[in-house]
């Protein structure tokens, strides 16, 4: 890892302290009568704040979790470095792309 | 014929500590993508998540909910005392911090349990 | 031992252990050939105060004479006996066997991530390659017909400098490391610590290169703060801080726009 995807990881690492936070709250507070669709819509539709709150959240772990799947490619799965950055941008652009329609599916 | 046995220092808390944050971490990376399908359902409508929802009141998925619970904490609190570490001046008691911090998230995915069943 | 079968010496009024009663010995087990080989198990007697370099010399010494391993000082000074002891890296001249053996067992092998040359004796050359590829070398910035620098051991930086500098160059640090098991460019903990040291010595002139370098793919950054070169250094140093105020140094160079 150079200092640049050191510094994107670690960065995005910070962000997602709050969010994450706000994420454990909210999965708590979800639970307290069983998950429901309707609870989660009535919550996060035409809400410009979640909407706004997610977008963040799924950026930031797009990043943050494709830079740390590159590491773990190159350690673990041995593949050399053309081909582990393959994997992170080919698996950030993903995860970025279901996660920004998960978001527009839940706030629109 | 095997090499000799060289990697004892895998015997040390924190070395398991980095290995319970690279684990957990690569855990959520991989179920991310689900997540995100699983929400996009949306798509279809209030009933096509809820169905899924239903369909997810299951033991197997309680279970897996609470791993998950537990894995994002531990990957937060392990996160933490990470960039405190790189960003702040060295503190003594490292391996303290690193049980704390799995013990705390054992806890929330403990609380998860108890409120879901 | 049938020689020795009978009494108690006495020497200058003390008497020994009677040395024809079962006497205390150990099994080693020594990892004999190179990146390939077996363990071949010696019984060596047991002694007071002893350190695995000298069970290792009993059996070079008494056993079996093509056992190569190395060693200089034989005082925790030099760096150079560094070996796996039961499974884990340690400076085998100041380890006291009674400290490391288990059930009565001791497992000596060469360092690890490092070729094997012969036995017990790693080749430290790619060590060393590290320390340069990491600029571990001082850049001097004055001549000779210079004034002495004055550091008083107040400053910020020779603080910084005094908690890394006593580093013996034993390869402990890097033998523990499963960053440089798992990534071949990482420059390891002893080649970070060097730099950072240098980093902060107010007479050296390489830095730019020296941060440049160490912001590269096998430097500092590679690091995952794992802490076994912190846990197995045995002069009680703490690569790992070092290696985060590279970190820190570097990812404030790169913000600056300092680094090439």
């Amino acid at each position: 890892m150079n200092v640049r995807l050191y510094l994107l990881q670690r960065a995005t690492a910070l962000l997602m302290v709050p969010l994450i936070l706000g994420h454990l709250a909210v999965i708590f507070y979800a639970t307290r009568k069983g998950l429901t669709a309707g609870d989660i819509l009535g919550r996060t539709r035409g809400s410009i704040g979640w909407g706004l709150y997610y977008t963040a959240f799924v950026l930031a772990a797009s990043v943050h979790g494709a830079i740390g799947l590159r590491s773990v490619a190159l350690e673990w799965g041995r593949l050399r470095g053309r081909s582990a950055d393959l994997l992170m941008w080919v698996f950030g652009l993903l995860l970025a792309a279901l996660g920004l329609r998960a978001v527009y599916a839940v706030v629109m | 014929m095997a090499g000799p046995r060289n990697a004892g220092y895998r015997r040390e808390p924190l070395w398991r500590a980095a290995m319970v944050h690279r684990v957990s971490g690569l855990l959520l990376a991989l179920f991310l993508p689900l997540h995100f399908l699983a929400l996009a359902l949306a798509l279809h409508g209030e009933t096509s998540l809820d169905r899924f929802l239903r369909w997810t009141d299951q033991p197997l998925f309680k279970a897996a909910e609470t791993i998950l619970v537990g894995l994002l904490a531990v990957h937060l609190l392990g996160g933490l005392r990470l960039l405190i570490i790189e960003n702040m001046p060295w503190r003594p008691g490292q391996k303290q911090m690193a049980m704390a911090a799995i013990s705390i998230a054992l806890l929330v995915a403990a609380a998860f349990l108890v409120r879901i069943i | 031992m049938s020689e020795a079968a009978s009494t108690t010496i006495a020497r200058s009024g003390t008497a020994l252990v009677p040395t024809g009663a079962a006497e205390t010995t150990i099994d080693v087990s020594i990892w004999r050939g190179k990146a390939e080989g077996r363990y071949e198990t010696f019984r060596v007697p047991m002694r007071e105060s002893q350190t695995v370099l000298d069970v290792v010399t009993y059996v070079q010494r008494h056993l079996d004479p093509t056992l190569s391993y190395r060693f200089a000082c034989r005082v925790g000074v030099c760096g150079s006996c560094a070996m796996t002891v039961n499974g884990r890296p340690r400076w085998t001249c100041r380890t006291h066997v009674s400290k490391v053996v288990e059930n009565g067992r001791l497992e000596v092998a060469p360092l690890a991530n490092l070729p094997v040359i012969k036995d017990l004796a790693a080749d430290m050359a790619p060590f060393f390659e590290k320390w340069q590829e990491a600029k571990g070398v001082f850049k001097p910035t004055k001549s000779r017909a210079d004034d002495i620098v004055q550091i008083s051991p107040e400053t910020r930086e020779r603080r910084i400098i005094d908690a890394a500098i006593e580093c013996i160059n034993c390869g402990v640090c890097f033998s523990a490391c499963d960053t440089v098991r798992w990534n071949e460019e990482y420059m390891g903990p002893a080649a970070l610590n060097r730099a950072w040291t240098l980093v902060n010595d107010v007479r050296d002139g390489g830095n730019s290169e020296r941060l440049f370098a160490v912001a590269q793919g096998g430097g500092c950054h590679a690091c995952h703060t794992h802490q076994s070169c912190e846990q197995h250094c045995p002069v009680g140093l703490n690569p790992t801080a070092s290696i985060a105020g590279l970190k820190r140094r570097t990812m404030q160079a790169y913000i600056r726009g300092e680094l090439e």
